[in-house]
């Protein structure tokens, strides 16, 4: 059989972001796959040397602007850790509001995106016009749709008043109904279940062995989630981590389906439980000493390692993202594929290259 | 966090993976003038365990994506960003995972040159 090598990406209809791999295929079934980065890559990590400690936060929340929330709070959790500063309790609630409103946003893009992968366009263009009343949320609440910029070390920037906490429950309630009004064609239409179900298989085996990270773990039967490490307010929230046992991309989509979901439920039980205080800790000095901090992004663990020597510039800041872990884990998903099949196992690890490039 | 050597660092980790524990990631750090610093960070159950291992400049680490192939990435960005090189890599860049081979600047190194760049 002839072996040929398709060039995939690094520019492709189904993925705004510059990923390239090679495929050697051999009558269109894929047998290997090597990957290309690099397209985008901005050196974030270096910017530590020139910007403090204070500043890294507006840094960190550019590695991704999906989950731009979830980076800063990683971030903030890490030095505050390192100092021993005491985050005032409302502002551990309202960092969880805010976190879990980025995990609905993120799912819900790319549940959107999943169905455009293939040829889904309605489905497509619903799960983004429910998307957008969390967007309206994010920017009512913090004046800005994707980058919100509210941690600071200590705490957040800004408050949620009364008005707006009922303004968000309603807006979530009908985010709620209109979800689940789509839940069917998203997890028992003919098409998507036909292009998802056994395509792209990872065993609960493979997926821890390959480091594989969030809904792609979960997806895989692997019960992960480092909300489970009970940072921010999930110590005082119940909340039940969502498995899939079939590893396939079926049940990586209905992971993060039910995920969007569980948020609007973590949401307003964080709402329900918000206490009053203050916003954010006072504290003085600059961090010493090492750190190695985890949250849960909407596409799986994220992990910094942050090492501080006593002055406002820290020595090292190392970000490890969700999609870098979950590249292995793709690569050994393809082989075996049919071509056809690439564009939808890849869009189902949830790939960012603005996190993998950062 | 142990301390480990750049001679026992795959047996170490081979240990590790025989307990049923994920590699997270590797980290590294420019320590000195002569020195890296890489933390091998594990995960079992939400736990952490971690190795350290100091390499001097100039030498070879040995590769661990022998044993753990997820770390093939890791490898290749260290190789990009510290011109700290690995041995046995399943798949090496030759330090053009993310950089091209006409950058012969090393980012994260204090702006040292790298000696070449392996094609």
């Amino acid at each position: 059989m002839a072996r040929t090598i398709i060039p995939f990406g690094p520019q492709h209809p189904v993925l705004p972001e510059p990923l390239h791999l090679k495929l050697v295929v051999e009558d269109e079934i894929v047998r290997e796959a090597i990957p290309a980065l690099g397209y985008v890559h901005r050196g974030l990590e270096k910017l530590a040397e020139i910007r403090d400690f204070h500043q890294m936060i507006q840094i960190v929340e550019r590695v991704c602007g999906i989950c731009s929330m979830v980076h800063s709070l990683c971030y903030c959790q890490g030095i505050e850790e390192m100092m021993g500063i005491e985050v005032p309790e409302r502002a551990k609630y309202l960092r969880t509001i805010w976190s879990e409103l980025h995990r609905m946003h993120s799912h819900l893009l790319w549940l959107g995106l999943f169905a455009d992968a293939f040829g889904f366009e309605s489905l497509f263009m619903q799960f983004w016009r429910i998307r957008e009343r969390i967007m309206d949320i994010n920017e009512a609440t913090t004046g800005s749709r994707v980058i919100v910029s509210v941690n600071v070390v200590g705490g957040v920037r800004q408050d949620l008043t009364p008005e707006q906490c009922s303004w968000i429950l309603t807006e979530l309630a009908q985010a709620e109904k209109e979800i689940k009004s789509i839940q069917s064609t998203i997890l028992t239409d003919y098409t998507v279940c036909k292009r998802t179900q056994g395509v792209g298989v990872l065993s609960k085996e493979q997926a821890y062995e390959l480091g594989a990270a969030g809904p792609t773990l979960r997806g895989s039967g692997v019960a992960q989630d480092m909300r489970q490490l009970k940072y921010a307010a999930f110590d005082k929230i119940d909340f039940e981590t969502v498995v899939e046992t079939a590893g396939d991309s079926y049940a990586r989509s209905k992971v993060r389906f039910r995920e969007a979901v569980q948020s609007i439920d973590l949401v307003r039980a964080a709402i329900a439980g918000l206490p009053q205080g203050d916003l954010a800790a006072p504290f003085k000095g600059n961090p010493e000493g090492e750190i190695i901090t985890r949250v849960e992004q909407p596409r799986g663990e994220c992990m910094y390692y942050m090492k501080g020597n006593g002055t406002k510039f820290l020595e090292r800041v190392r970000i490890r993202t969700p999609t870098f872990a979950n590249i292995p884990p793709l690569l050994a998903m393809l082989p075996g594929l049919e071509l056809a099949d690439v564009p939808v196992v890849v869009l189902s690890i949830d790939p960012c290259i603005s996190c993998t490039e950062r | 966090m142990k301390e480990i050597t750049m001679e026992t660092i795959v047996g170490e980790v081979s240990m590790l993976k025989s307990a049923g524990q994920r590699l997270v990631t590797l980290s590294c750090t420019e320590l000195d003038a002569d020195n890296f610093d890489i933390i091998y960070t594990f995960d079992k159950e939400l736990v952490l365990t971690h190795l350290r291992v100091t390499i001097p400049k100039g030498t070879s680490c040995p590769s661990i994506s022998g044993v753990y192939f997820t770390s093939l990435l890791v490898e290749n960005e260290i190789q990009d960003q510290f011109g700290l090189m690995f041995d046995g890599l399943i798949l090496d860049f030759g330090r053009t995972l993310y950089l091209d081979e006409e950058i012969t600047t090393i980012p994260l190194c204090n702006n040292t040159k790298a000696m070449t760049v392996k094609k």
